[in-house]
């Protein structure tokens, strides 16, 4: 038992709590934005795609090299290199607030990719059928794709919402504070191991809860 | 006229480079009321020819009236009114897996109208109970069998009370006794509430059953076009030929002799009669039955035989046989 809590020597409570909200806001406020950014992009991805309702070469080409180029840089490169039009956005280029719009440009073109694979895998028959009842595209979108979609659309939030989760530790080492600060200031830079074991495992817990979150509204969802 | 009318429609479809044409040069009427069959083996442009009537395909060439007016001419909007009026089902069925069946029909009416009144949801009920899915009526489509699904289908498919009814290969995924009850319904469909049904199908079995009239379709034309009655017993195509043969009775080839052979087909009240049997009365024949079938077109009974007629009064059973009504061929 001493052994123990002398191993936990380093470990303050407050720092680890403060670490903990803040990546927790993080990644909230940037899941939020991303899905509100992404959301638009993919549906237009997927119907202006050669297979999609109304397909349109320039326009899926051009959003497509976007989202390509987006996300083939680096979280952190990103990161430094939106400095300036985080500062434009927001007045800061530190903290939860200026971790949130590089968090969302990462992050967004990931989703819309996501937003897009899961309306491409609704049955055409479905689409086929609402179209056969006179449906307008904005009906079929709206009222075909999407609810058809859902499972696969919340699986997408869930990968995303993963995917910030080592996005927000990369936000840490350039300023952005949370878990991936704390784990490189105490637990790198300063030896100090148990800081790191305590900062991954509250990781592993946040990924393991957003995932079994993910899988419960899937399933909810899903009515096959 | 023709509530339906095709006039010289083309669809030629470009794939990877090569064009095809999977229709060339159709010209089709279907009248209000029948129950119309459009047969053919895969690949034959059925399923083209059945989209390009609510204009899920648009044609290459041609026209397609519907009531004297020309689709191709449509605007979007007028199109989507059009397509309230012209129910459609599907071999995949088509439903959406995220609502229940009550709601699957629910949509159609919400498509069609911007406010859904109680009046609406009672329709929605009564057409469930009309294709007999009452108690279903809150199961998702994946809590439902293939027959059952395509009877969502069909009620959903008759929300807005359309005057056609479009069958694409609407029982080719269901198990025979499934196939048989969506068959009937449609049957019924037809006879109660006067609707024009097409029927797209490669099996000549579902045409026998309910249509009253079948083109048959091959390679993209028009192969022939009657009733059931004649393409089915009298075809002049090799696809009409082909498409039918197995509904008729063969005689075992083990069978010997083939030139007595006689093929009897006879509609009607002559099926329950003793034509064979009158005809043979008081003459020397002998005459030995190796195959029949009794069986039913839309339009009524019908028996099919084939007899060895052998003996001195052979020309003479023929004679009798023909003048009751019985349609005799020789099979040699």
């Amino acid at each position: 038992m001493t052994e123990l809590s002398q191993f936990f020597s380093h470990i303050d409570g407050t720092e680890v709590a403060l670490a903990s909200w803040q990546t927790v806001a993080m990644l909230v406020g940037a899941l939020i934005f991303s899905v509100i950014l992404g959301l638009p992009v993919g549906i237009w991805l997927s119907v202006t795609s050669p297979t999609g309702l109304a397909p349109n070469k320039v326009s899926y080409g051009l959003l497509s090299l976007i989202v390509n180029v987006m996300r083939s840089i680096p979280f952190v490169i990103l990161f430094i290199l939106l400095i300036p039009v985080t500062l434009a956005l927001v007045g800061t280029s530190l903290g939860v607030k200026g971790a949130i719009p590089p968090l969302v440009l990462g992050a967004a073109p990931f989703f819309a990719r996501l937003v897009e694979t899961a309306l491409r895998e609704v049955e055409h028959g479905v689409v086929e059928a609402t179209q056969a009842l006179g449906a307008s595209k904005r009906q079929i979108i709206l009222h075909t794709l999407l609810p058809e979609a859902m499972p696969g659309l919340i699986a997408a939030v869930t990968m995303t919402a993963i995917a910030l989760v080592s996005y927000t530790a990369m936000a840490g080492v350039v300023g952005a504070g949370g878990l991936g600060d704390l784990a490189v200031r105490y637990g790198y830079q300063r030896f100090q191991t148990d800081v790191m074991v305590v900062t991954v495992a509250l990781i592993v817990l946040l990924v393991q809860g957003l995932q079994m979150l993910g899988d419960a509204l899937v399933s909810r969802f899903h009515k096959r | 006229m023709s509530l339906i009318q095709l006039s010289d429609v083309a669809k030629r479809f470009a794939l990877k480079g090569r064009s095809q044409d999977a229709l060339a040069g159709v010209s089709l009427g279907i009248a209000r009321g029948e129950i119309f069959g459009v047969i053919g083996p895969s690949g034959s442009g059925k399923s083209t020819l059945i989209r390009l009537i609510n204009r899920l395909e648009t044609p290459t060439r041609g026209t397609v009236e519907i009531d004297g007016a020309d689709i191709g001419k449509l605007t979007q909007a007028q199109l989507s009114v059009l397509r309230h009026k012209l129910g459609m089902i599907f071999q995949s069925f088509g439903l959406l897996s995220s609502k229940t069946a009550r709601q699957n029909v629910l949509f159609a009416l919400q498509l069609a109208k911007k406010t859904i009144t109680a009046d609406d949801q009672r329709r929605v009920d009564d057409l469930l109970a009309r294709v007999g899915l009452s108690e279903h009526a809150d199961k998702y489509p994946a809590q439902l069998s293939g027959g059952q699904k395509q009877r969502v289908a069909i009620a959903r498919a008759l929300a807005n009370a359309p005057d056609i009814l479009l069958c694409d290969e609407a029982t080719s995924a269901l198990d025979p006794e499934s196939t048989q009850g969506v068959l009937t319904l449609l049957a019924e469909l037809n006879r109660d509430l006067g609707l024009t049904i097409v029927v797209v199908t490669h099996e000549m079995d579902v045409v026998r059953q309910i249509c009253d009239r079948v083109a048959v379709l091959d390679a993209g034309r028009i192969a022939e076009v009657g009733s059931v009655a004649q393409v089915l017993f009298d075809p002049q195509s090799e696809a009409a030929k082909a498409l039918g043969r197995h509904l008729l009775p063969h005689a075992p080839v083990v069978a010997g002799a083939t030139e007595t052979r006689l093929r009897l087909t006879y509609f009607g009240e002559v099926v329950t009669g003793d034509a064979l049997s009158a005809a043979t009365q008081g003459v020397n024949v002998r005459f030995s039955i190796l195959a029949g079938q009794v069986s039913e077109l839309k339009t009524g009974p019908y028996g099919h035989l084939i007899v060895d007629i052998s003996g001195p009064d052979r020309e003479r059973v023929i004679e009798r046989l023909t003048a009751s009504g019985v349609r005799v061929e020789a099979l040699s």
